[in-house]
């Protein structure tokens, strides 16, 4: 072999190749009047009509029972942490500063959790049970995403028990 | 392989857009009407549920499991999924059934393709190294294939428009077409190329929408006392990625599969034949084997609507329906996947 550019003899070992695809995204009927929900400062979830759980964003479907969801219903700025993780590593784009609670939070009347950020107390307070509410960005700041809530924090409730977290009363 | 009765078949209409509907919003008024035929509830009535679809093309990562929302899945179901058309879910539902696992199963195929760029996003069914890099889309290699076909004096442009013109003729009586009404073949040969030498209706359309079929044993369907028709033969094959490999004028895993699934061991009165392009029909119906005395894609087949990871089982629960309704004795079904035919499926469909 007589190539002098050593660069070709030397095996390929990998290709970089990008993917762009553009899509106009929906997010269903739904989840729709749950953003549109959001986008007006208010949490809309829909109860089955078969079990009567209540579902958070609603889906437009009961995943436990496989039938369709239409009665709205709209929740409470208080909810429960189910559970929650202390995120200390930080997260590109995030600009939330490690190390801080992100929790499964059921609010109450819903039997679903949704993920959200939870501040304005010590980390190693946070447990399951702890009551918190939801801390809305001024009015002029609402578009169709959760981050409308800037964050839940702590209120002055006696726990939750674990046993009744996501159980409806009259579900 | 064992008798499989089709029991119950439902398909969405083909609509351009389906707007804000998620995919639990397109599956379930099929699913629901799906087992209400087969006079069951839920997907817990059935031993195994396998659905078919492909979250590039609305772009939502893991739709196909946000999809088993509307299954009703608690306590736990037996699930499974083909990142394939759904033909290729009842594929695995059959193989379930043959292997004495399950007695009876739902499969279902949704698609929603309005979001994306559908023959951009099929670029990516490519080999990642070679074609996929060099974005071709799926019209560009179908274009490629109908070419090679013109050059070497296989099909005219006439032959062509005829599958065109009769695509919508048929389709006037299936309410889910999305394209559909007289046109005549001098009608369409004067429309402009689109990319040469394919014309836009030599297209099929782009459709959002969703099927559902409920399978199950012989003995299960006469349990049930529903009718049904039965699946005789199914086979698939696949051949090279690789275009220069392949003779693009011919499907040999199409004739494969149709010799495996006993297309030949009695007379074929229809066949409905996944043809997203009007020259594969020409294809398709040399590989099958088909004379004129078969009716081909009475539906219109999907040069009428085209339900991605739908269609290829809407092709059999079409011929399945006749059969069951009493129109026909024995009809065939093919579905395809991939770029210009890479991969066929065929099944035989017999009565009971």
């Amino acid at each position: 072999m007589s190539d002098q550019n050593t660069e070709a003899l030397e095996p390929i070992t990998g290709i970089e190749v990008p993917v762009y695809l553009d899509y106009n995204f929906t997010a269903g009927r739904a989840t729709a009047r749950f953003l549109t929900g959001v986008k007006n400062g208010k949490l809309l979830g829909q109860r089955c009509p078969s079990c009567r759980n209540v579902y958070i964003p609603p889906r437009g479907c009961c995943a436990l029972c496989g039938v369709a969801t239409e009665e709205e219903v709209e929740l409470s700025n208080k909810a429960t942490v189910e559970s929650f993780t202390i995120v200390h590593i930080p997260i590109p784009g995030n600009p939330i500063k490690p190390p801080y609670v992100i929790a499964n939070l059921v609010p109450d009347g819903a039997n679903i959790s949704f993920l959200h950020v939870l501040s304005e107390c010590k980390n190693e307070d946070v447990r399951i049970g702890m009551r918190v509410e939801a801390l809305w960005k001024d009015a002029s700041e609402w578009d169709y995403a959760m981050e409308n809530i800037q964050y839940f924090r702590p209120i002055d409730e006696p726990d939750m028990d674990r046993d009744e977290i996501g159980r409806l009363k009259d579900a | 392989m064992r008798d499989i009765a089709i029991v119950s078949f439902v398909q969405s209409d083909c609509v351009r857009n389906a707007g804000a509907r998620n995919e639990v919003e397109l599956i379930m008024p099929v699913l629901r009407k799906a087992l209400d035929a087969a006079g069951i509830q839920s997907a817990q009535d059935v031993d195994f549920t396998c659905s078919g679809s492909c979250d590039y093309l609305q772009g939502a990562a893991f739709a196909f499991v946000s999809g088993v929302d509307p299954l009703g899945a608690v306590p736990p179901i037996k699930e499974s999924h083909v990142e394939m058309d759904a033909a290729w879910a009842l594929y695995e539902a059959v193989l379930k059934i043959t292997m004495g696992q399950a007695e009876s199963a739902l499969v279902y195929g949704f698609g929603k393709s309005s979001p994306g760029e559908l023959p951009i996003v099929l670029s990516q069914q490519l080999d990642p190294y070679y074609m996929a890099p060099l974005w071709l889309d799926s019209i560009s290699t179908a274009a490629l294939q109908a070419r090679t076909m013109l050059d070497n004096g296989d099909i005219t442009e006439q032959d062509m428009a005829e599958v065109v013109a009769r695509s919508r003729k048929n389709a006037k009586s299936n309410p889910h077409a999305q394209l559909k009404g007289d046109v005549s073949v001098d009608e369409l040969l004067a429309e402009p190329t689109y990319l040469s030498p394919l014309r836009v209706h030599d297209c099929c359309p782009i459709s959002d929408g969703a099927c559902a079929m409920v399978v199950a044993t012989v003995e299960k369907a006469k349990e049930w006392g529903k009718p049904y028709a039965v699946l005789k033969g199914i086979d698939h094959r696949i051949e090279s990625h690789n275009f220069g490999a392949r003779d693009l004028t011919k499907s040999p895993s199409t004739e494969a599969a149709a010799k495996a699934a006993g297309v030949d061991k009695g007379p074929v009165e229809v066949a409905e034949i996944y043809t997203p392009f009007s020259h594969q029909e020409i294809i398709l119906k040399r590989a099958l084997g088909l004379g004129d005395d078969t009716v081909i894609n009475p539906s219109g087949g999907v040069l009428a609507g085209n339900l991605m990871m739908a269609s290829g089982l809407a092709r059999i629960g079409e011929v399945a329906m006749r059969i069951i309704r009493g129109e026909v004795k024995r009809g065939i079904a093919h579905a395809t996947s991939g770029h210009a035919l890479q991969q066929n499926l065929v099944a035989v469909l017999e009565e009971a």
